[in-house]
């Protein structure tokens, strides 16, 4: 919430400049705070938002479970070969420490899961409201379109918060329950306390929502470029899989640094000993310059259309 | 219903946030104009500040080779942490990478290290992880405290392969498997030589591969200080080592930055003679010279892991590399197990033109004798390697950029950082 918060004061104190006779102070927060609350309110009290957070939810349990079954009468997840280790990351340590099915359940829903939610939610934004006849409604209110759109696209990483939240909870119920927990040896081999490995993977969640504020200024973006809430949704899902599957192909690595899921996997890096932040820097920056670049496109476009519906 | 335009300032004189008149195309374009500029001066700052971080270099008083080289010597240097990236390109097939292409070169270039390659090994035992680096870039993160205490690790996307000694113990750890390897070395093993405990049969360290290199140079090569360079954030003297009295080799140039104040080798190129990419390149990213904490060095398994001890390796079911199967067989075809375990190399030519000869017990294996495996890895072999003939017969070379390999039919290899023709004409001297 307090980044939301953060984020929305720059434009504003931007904007004081441009009006003629600048109003109070109070008013303007108590007005945006309360646009911000109703977002909030539209996003979180839909079954279509509950039932995301439940199939992410699902996602730990399913692979705990998984892992539990295979690894019963002893043997370790790959089958026992030299060279296991080819499923998710941290898939291998789930067994012998609890902790670790957060990380596998990270590592396994920020492809595809997490966005994927992130781009429903955020397509869905203004696109839904110009679909449902609702946004003509919202901009009558005396709110102002920017301070509009800031408090969607505060709302939108609200979600991803709480989005990322619910799979790391999931985790750790079902991590705990399942499975021994105990002190950590981190990627490096090297061992620290319970205490000092839940502080890490607090640290991690709040990474992996941070990757997601990318995807979430795109799919705000698309979502004022039309009236089809569907639209908007299928075009931010459809792109974020075509840009994972163009991560992937070695021939196109000139391009793949620029392309925002590429270092989401950095998280991870937490686990290191020592950490090496320059792949999370890399991470954050990037996220920054998406939203940054179709955040500004969405104000562009969102601030200059007609409204017909 | 008429449209909502997008202002209302006669509506709500009162709201500043009320946006302004739209103003038509304009004023569109301008709004357009925002994004498009952030990402503009996005561009700009990821192409330019990397390039004028690199750039410059500093200016330090002037030095003479032989300067360096004892500031090398006298570094007593004991501690230090940080970041280095390794990026090799031999010019193989890119199919060839990892152990069988390790064994291919460390073995058959009578390194003596064959034994160690019987193609029974833990995927946390060193040398089934180290060959990795001789194909591609790879980032290290190295620790060192003293001559007892060293740590090398390998970092993969969310895995990190790690080698830690700490005093007797040496302990592999593969996070991706969760698996350990684990092996005692002698009491006095550190002390008396602080690089030969390293079990790697490839400098991971600039300050290795430098001193390596140093000896090999004497009275061979031209030495010189080539100027200063900026490495990992540090001034650094750029040591240049050119063969001499050698035509025949690849080896092109040899550079080493040496940090100006505390003597250390920070980064390690080594060139062709035929220009290009660099073949070998490691240098620190990101240097600090303090003491590790002691924990780095200290790795207790975890429960649940696989611990291979050194010595059991056989015991342990072989799944090599997905794909890689066949290439147990390479080794076999080349005769770097024969050499390993029976032939010693003899070494002809002296100085950088030196070629080490094997001759491998039993002849080359025909595929048949591989049953299979072999007959997949022999056609394999014949689709990299060359066929050559001369006084010696026939035979295939091996072309890398760095080494070049003829393994007559009579299965003699030769092996050597030297051209082609210098193989075949060894191979028809011999012959004679």
């Amino acid at each position: 919430m307090s980044r939301a918060e953060t984020a929305a004061q720059p434009p504003d104190a931007a904007e004081a400049e441009q009006a003629p006779a600048p109003a109070p102070r109070a008013p303007r927060l108590v007005w945006s705070l309360g646009l911000f609350r109703s977002e909030l309110v539209t996003v979180f009290r839909r079954w279509r938002t509950l039932a995301l957070f439940a199939v992410l939810a699902g996602v730990p349990l399913l692979v705990g479970i998984a892992v539990r079954i295979e690894t019963r009468d002893g043997g370790s997840v790959g089958g026992g070969g030299p060279n296991g280790g080819d499923g998710p990351a941290f898939i291998e340590q789930v067994s012998n420490n609890g902790l670790f099915l957060t990380f596998a359940s990270l590592a396994a829903t920020l492809p595809f899961f997490l966005p994927m939610a992130i781009g429903v939610v955020a397509g869905d934004s203004v696109a839904g409201e110009a679909a449902g006849g609702t946004l003509r409604y919202l901009l009558v209110a005396p709110a102002g379109r920017t301070r509009l759109l800031l408090a969607k696209y505060a709302s939108v990483l609200a979600f991803c918060l709480a989005a990322t939240l619910v799979v790391t909870v999931s985790a750790l119920i079902v991590g705990f329950a399942l499975f021994p927990v105990g002190d950590v040896t981190l990627l490096s081999g090297t061992t620290i306390s319970l205490s000092d490995g839940m502080l890490r993977c607090l640290l991690i969640a709040v990474l992996v929502a941070a990757s997601l504020i990318g995807i979430g200024a795109l799919g705000l973006f698309i979502s004022t470029l039309t009236d089809s809430g569907i639209g908007a949704m299928a075009a931010t899902v459809g792109l974020l899989i075509t840009v994972q599957i163009i991560d992937n192909i070695p021939q196109l690595h000139a391009l793949q640094p620029y392309l925002f899921p590429h270092y989401w996997l950095s998280f991870a890096d937490i686990l290191r000993d020592p950490v090496t932040w320059t792949g999370i820097g890399k991470n954050l920056g990037l996220q920054a310059l998406y939203a940054a670049v179709f955040g500004s496109a969405a104000w562009a476009r969102f601030t200059s259309r007609d409204v017909t519906a | 219903m008429a449209p909502i335009q997008p202002a209302q300032p006669e509506q709500y004189p009162d709201f500043p946030d009320a946006d302004e008149p739209g103003g038509g195309r304009r004023r569109r374009a301008v709004r357009y104009a925002v994004p498009v500029a952030v990402a503009g001066v996005a561009a700009a700052t990821i192409s330019l500040v990397p390039a004028l971080a690199d750039t410059g270099s500093p200016s330090l008083p002037s030095i003479t080779a032989e300067q360096l080289l004892t500031k090398i010597a006298a570094s007593d240097t004991q501690t230090l942490s940080g970041s280095v990236k390794i990026s090799t390109d031999l010019g193989l097939p890119s199919a060839l990478s990892g152990g069988a292409a390790s064994s291919l070169f460390s073995g058959a270039g009578g390194s003596g290290e064959g034994s160690g390659h019987d193609g029974k090994t833990s995927a946390a035992a060193p040398q089934s992880r180290l060959p990795q680096l001789l194909a591609g870039s790879h980032t290290l993160h190295v620790a060192v405290d003293g001559p007892d205490r060293q740590k090398v690790s390998i970092i993969e996307t969310a895995a990190e392969y790690s080698l830690i000694h700490n005093g007797t113990e040496v302990w592999g750890y593969d996070s991706a498997s969760n698996q350990a390897y684990h092996a005692t070395a002698p009491k006095d093993a550190g002390r008396d030589s602080g690089k030969q405990q390293r079990p790697e049969d490839f400098p991971a360290t600039p300050q290795a591969a430098a001193k390596e290199i140093i000896e090999a140079a004497d009275g061979t090569a031209a030495i010189t200080v080539d100027g200063t360079a900026r490495v990992a954030g540090r001034s650094a003297y750029q040591l240049v080592v050119t063969p001499q009295k050698a035509d025949r080799t690849t080896v092109g140039a040899i550079r080493i930055a040496v940090d100006s104040k505390t003597g250390v080798p920070l980064k390690f190129t080594l060139s062709p003679k035929g220009g290009g990419k660099a073949i070998v390149d490691i240098g620190f990213t990101k240097v600090g010279f303090g003491k590790p904490s002691a924990s780095t060095f200290t790795f207790t398994p975890p429960k649940g892991t696989k611990v291979t001890e050194a010595g059991q390796g056989s015991d342990v079911v072989t799944k090599g590399p997905k794909g890689f199967d066949g290439f147990n067989g390479v080794t076999g075809l080349t005769g770097a197990n024969g050499a390993g375990k029976g032939a010693e190399p003899t070494v002809i030519g002296s100085g950088w033109d030196s070629i080490a000869v094997i001759k491998a017990p039993g002849g080359l294996p025909s595929g048949a004798e591989k049953n299979g495996r072999g007959g997949d890895a022999s056609s394999l072999l014949d689709s990299f390697g060359k066929h050559v003939s001369g006084k010696f017969g026939s035979g295939t070379v091996f072309h890398t950029r760095l080494v070049n390999a003829l393994v007559t039919d009579d299965g003699t290899v030769y092996v050597g950082a030297v051209t082609q023709s210098a193989l075949t004409d060894a191979a028809n001297a011999a012959a004679k």
